[in-house]
């Protein structure tokens, strides 16, 4: 996993409710065997009509946004435990996903990938929306160590939680396996007390 | 000191290690897999030349991909088949036992850990699955994880977790005739939104909860999901134990004994806590019925679609522009073009003894397909030696092989763009069985009583007999 630190970018808004991850990454794109490939088919059924041509009313196919953060509307995430979403966002090149509330599973998934999530209120996020629609390439800050988030070109600030242990791993680019397989003696010692029925 | 819940007791009881900052190791009891959510933890496992710690605590099958007809002849689609392989091939290699395609143990993989009997009270679950939720009927801690999460499971039988907050659901009270399983969950993702249960672990208790039966329940567990929880979880009980007895992985004889002693332990203690409370009154439940792209968008059978209100709602607008209805309009009496009974929220034997025993005498609208998938293989066998396949067909359904089939548009079952489909899975999300297919989430009775009509009813006041035969 790649390490996170912080992020100043401009951001992509995408102010919709409850993106489920059919919406992210259809179910048809999740036959692969590896992790390649993913990226191509972000939410593909919103930016590709049925014949295959751009659905330029898709703010992915809009010129005017790009950066590495998300913007998204609240309860992003929610639906299939598919990581596969979190591969089809970083591989497409975002590195945050802002939002007013995250589903469980995508959280974890996302945050075991590289790509933090920032939950800030719903008025900070409506402020963000505001913003990129006052100035598409306005600036954002993202700084996990400090977790906040910044609006360069207002100064607005707000901070953000994130569980300690998820911080650290991100911060140092190290997954939950290494960690899990230090424990083996006393995963052996529960197994081996354990009364199963 | 304040009494345990049920999730508690289940949860410290499976506590490896606390980290310095709180977060906790859990261990996990049973891990489902299936194709879809595997093969990059497998691939993970062999790059870093790991083995699999505890190769009989996963239970692997495969049901996503697979067709739903002629089971015995090599999947036509390329990808899908040679993610199906790969699974097999991946249990070849680390010596897990695999329940293939014409296996007499594969179906849907939350319909076969319960009726193997590999679900049983007081445990911890996972799998690279968000309905694995279902499990927690039986009084189970179940939840899905990501692909990274299957490979720790792998590599350590272990999750890094911190512990969620609680919540219990009661819902008291009778219902009425002919309201089911679904129809609670769905009133309840109605009420709470579903986002509403995000960051919580559920418990659903009450007399309309205990009066379920254990394919009730898991209806129930199931879509705890689709409100945000991790997961939901419903006390074992006499029910519970009943259903588990004589099963192949429960246990026998005096191991039986002991183990319902400690099954009975489990249950929440009267002074318990819970992060927040939440009742409802089984009376006011009606059958319900969806009419946008998620699953709390949905109405009682004789209640029109919500009106736009004064305040803009671009997200119910988008909804009904996907689905091609309008605010205000009644779902009651809208055609339809497809009728799917399946998925792992209702495809067990109980609910194709429901649609049967509805069904039975009659005949479906000759303009609708009707797909009925059992959930397994047992669920076919036990629907085959109960006569059930010959009333569906007599009824003009087709009655397949098991799979998750059309609960999701990755395998041959797909609904067309713009068709309508009465489903009683557990997602109308965009796209979902199939690209611009409309899904409309009910229970068995009202998918069986759409099947014959052509068109949404009250199973309660339609008069089948005009509709049947016709
Ligand atoms: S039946 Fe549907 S919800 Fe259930 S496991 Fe299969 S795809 Fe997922």
């Amino acid at each position: 996993m790649q390490p996170f630190d912080q992020l100043t970018s401009t951001a992509v808004p995408l102010p919709i409710e409850n993106v489920d991850t059919d919406q992210i990454i259809p179910a048809r794109f999740l036959k692969a065997i590896d992790k390649a490939g993913f990226g191509e088919n972000l939410f593909r059924d919103w930016r590709f009509d049925r014949d295959g041509s751009e659905n330029m009313q898709f703010v992915l196919n809009n010129p005017s946004y790009s950066g590495e953060i998300l913007v998204a509307g609240t309860n992003f995430g929610c639906g299939s435990s598919r990581e596969h979403a979190a591969w089809a966002l970083y591989q497409y090149g975002f590195r945050v996903v802002v939002s007013s509330f995250f589903a469980d599973i995508f959280k974890n998934n996302a945050l075991n990938n590289g790509i933090l999530t920032v939950e800030v209120d719903p008025e900070f996020l409506d402020n963000i929306f505001r913003e990129i629609e006052n100035d598409p390439d306005a600036m954002f800050k993202v700084d996990l160590e400090g977790q906040y988030c910044k609006i360069l070109s207002t100064g607005e600030e707000t901070t953000f939680d994130i569980d300690p242990y998820k911080k650290q791993c991100l911060l140092e680019g190290k997954d939950d396996i290494d960690y899990l397989l230090s424990l083996d003696t006393k995963i052996s010692t529960f197994e081996a007390n354990q009364k199963i029925y | 000191m304040v009494g345990k819940t049920l999730f508690d007791k289940i949860w410290d009881a499976h506590v490896v290690h606390t980290t310095p900052n709180g977060s906790q190791v859990l261990y996990i009891d049973r891990h489902f897999v299936h194709e879809v959510t595997s093969p990059q933890a497998f691939a993970e496992i062999g790059a870093k030349g790991l083995v699999i710690r505890q190769p009989g605590k996963q239970t692997v099958t495969a049901d996503h991909n697979v067709p739903t007809i002629h089971q015995d002849r090599p999947i036509t689609e390329a990808m899908s088949r040679q993610q199906v392989a790969t699974l097999g091939e991946n249990c070849a290699i680390h010596g897990l036992t695999y329940y293939g395609l014409g296996h007499e143990n594969q179906g849907i993989v939350h319909v076969i850990g319960p009726e193997l009997g590999l679900t049983k009270p007081g445990m911890t679950i996972v799998c690279g699955d968000s309905h694995t939720s279902t499990h927690g009927a039986f009084g189970c801690i179940a939840f899905g994880i990501g692909t990274s999460q299957v490979a720790q499971v792998f590599a350590s039988q272990c999750l890094i977790q911190r512990k969620p907050k609680t919540m219990r659901i009661t819902v008291d009270g009778e219902l009425q005739e002919g309201v089911l399983a679904k129809d609670i969950i769905l009133y309840l993702i109605n009420k709470l939104g579903t986002g509403g249960a995000t960051g919580y672990f559920v418990e659903y208790a009450g007399s309309a909860i205990r009066g379920l039966s254990m394919e009730g329940r898991m209806t129930v567990c199931n879509m705890s999901i689709e409100m945000g929880a991790r997961g939901g979880l419903i006390a074992p009980d006499q029910t519970t134990f009943d259903y588990l007895y004589g099963r192949d992985n429960a246990p026998v004889g005096t191991d039986w004994d002991d183990a319902v002693a400690f099954w009975r332990s489990l249950p929440t203690e009267d002074d318990a806590t819970f992060d927040l409370e939440l009742a409802f009154q089984a009376e006011d439940i009606e059958p319900m019925v969806t009419y946008g792209t998620n699953p709390g968008m949905s109405v009682k059978i004789n209640e029109p679609i919500p009106e736009l209100g004064d305040t803009p709602n671009p997200g119910l607008q988008k909804s009904l522009d996907y689905m091609g209805l309008e605010p205000g309009q009644m779902m009651k009496g809208k055609e339809i073009d497809y009728v799917f009974i399946g998925s792992c929220t209702n495809a067990r034997i109980e609910d194709l003894r429901i649609v049967a025993s509805y069904v039975e005498g009659k005949t479906k609208d000759p303009n609708t397909i009707v797909w009925v998938i059992p959930g397994s293989k047992h669920v076919e066998k036990q629907a085959i030696s109960e006569g059930l396949d010959v009333i569906f067909r007599n009824a003009g359904f087709e009655f397949r092989q098991p799979g998750c089939s059309a609960c999701l548009g990755m395998n041959e079952d797909k609904i067309p763009a713009g068709a309508y489909c009465v489903s009683t899975s557990n997602r109308n999300f965009e796209g979902r069985q199939g690209q611009g297919a409309r899904t409309i989430l009910v229970s068995p009775l009202t998918a069986a009583a759409a099947a014959i009509a052509g068109k949404i009813v009250d199973f309660r006041t339609a008069n089948m007999d005009t509709y049947a035969a016709v």
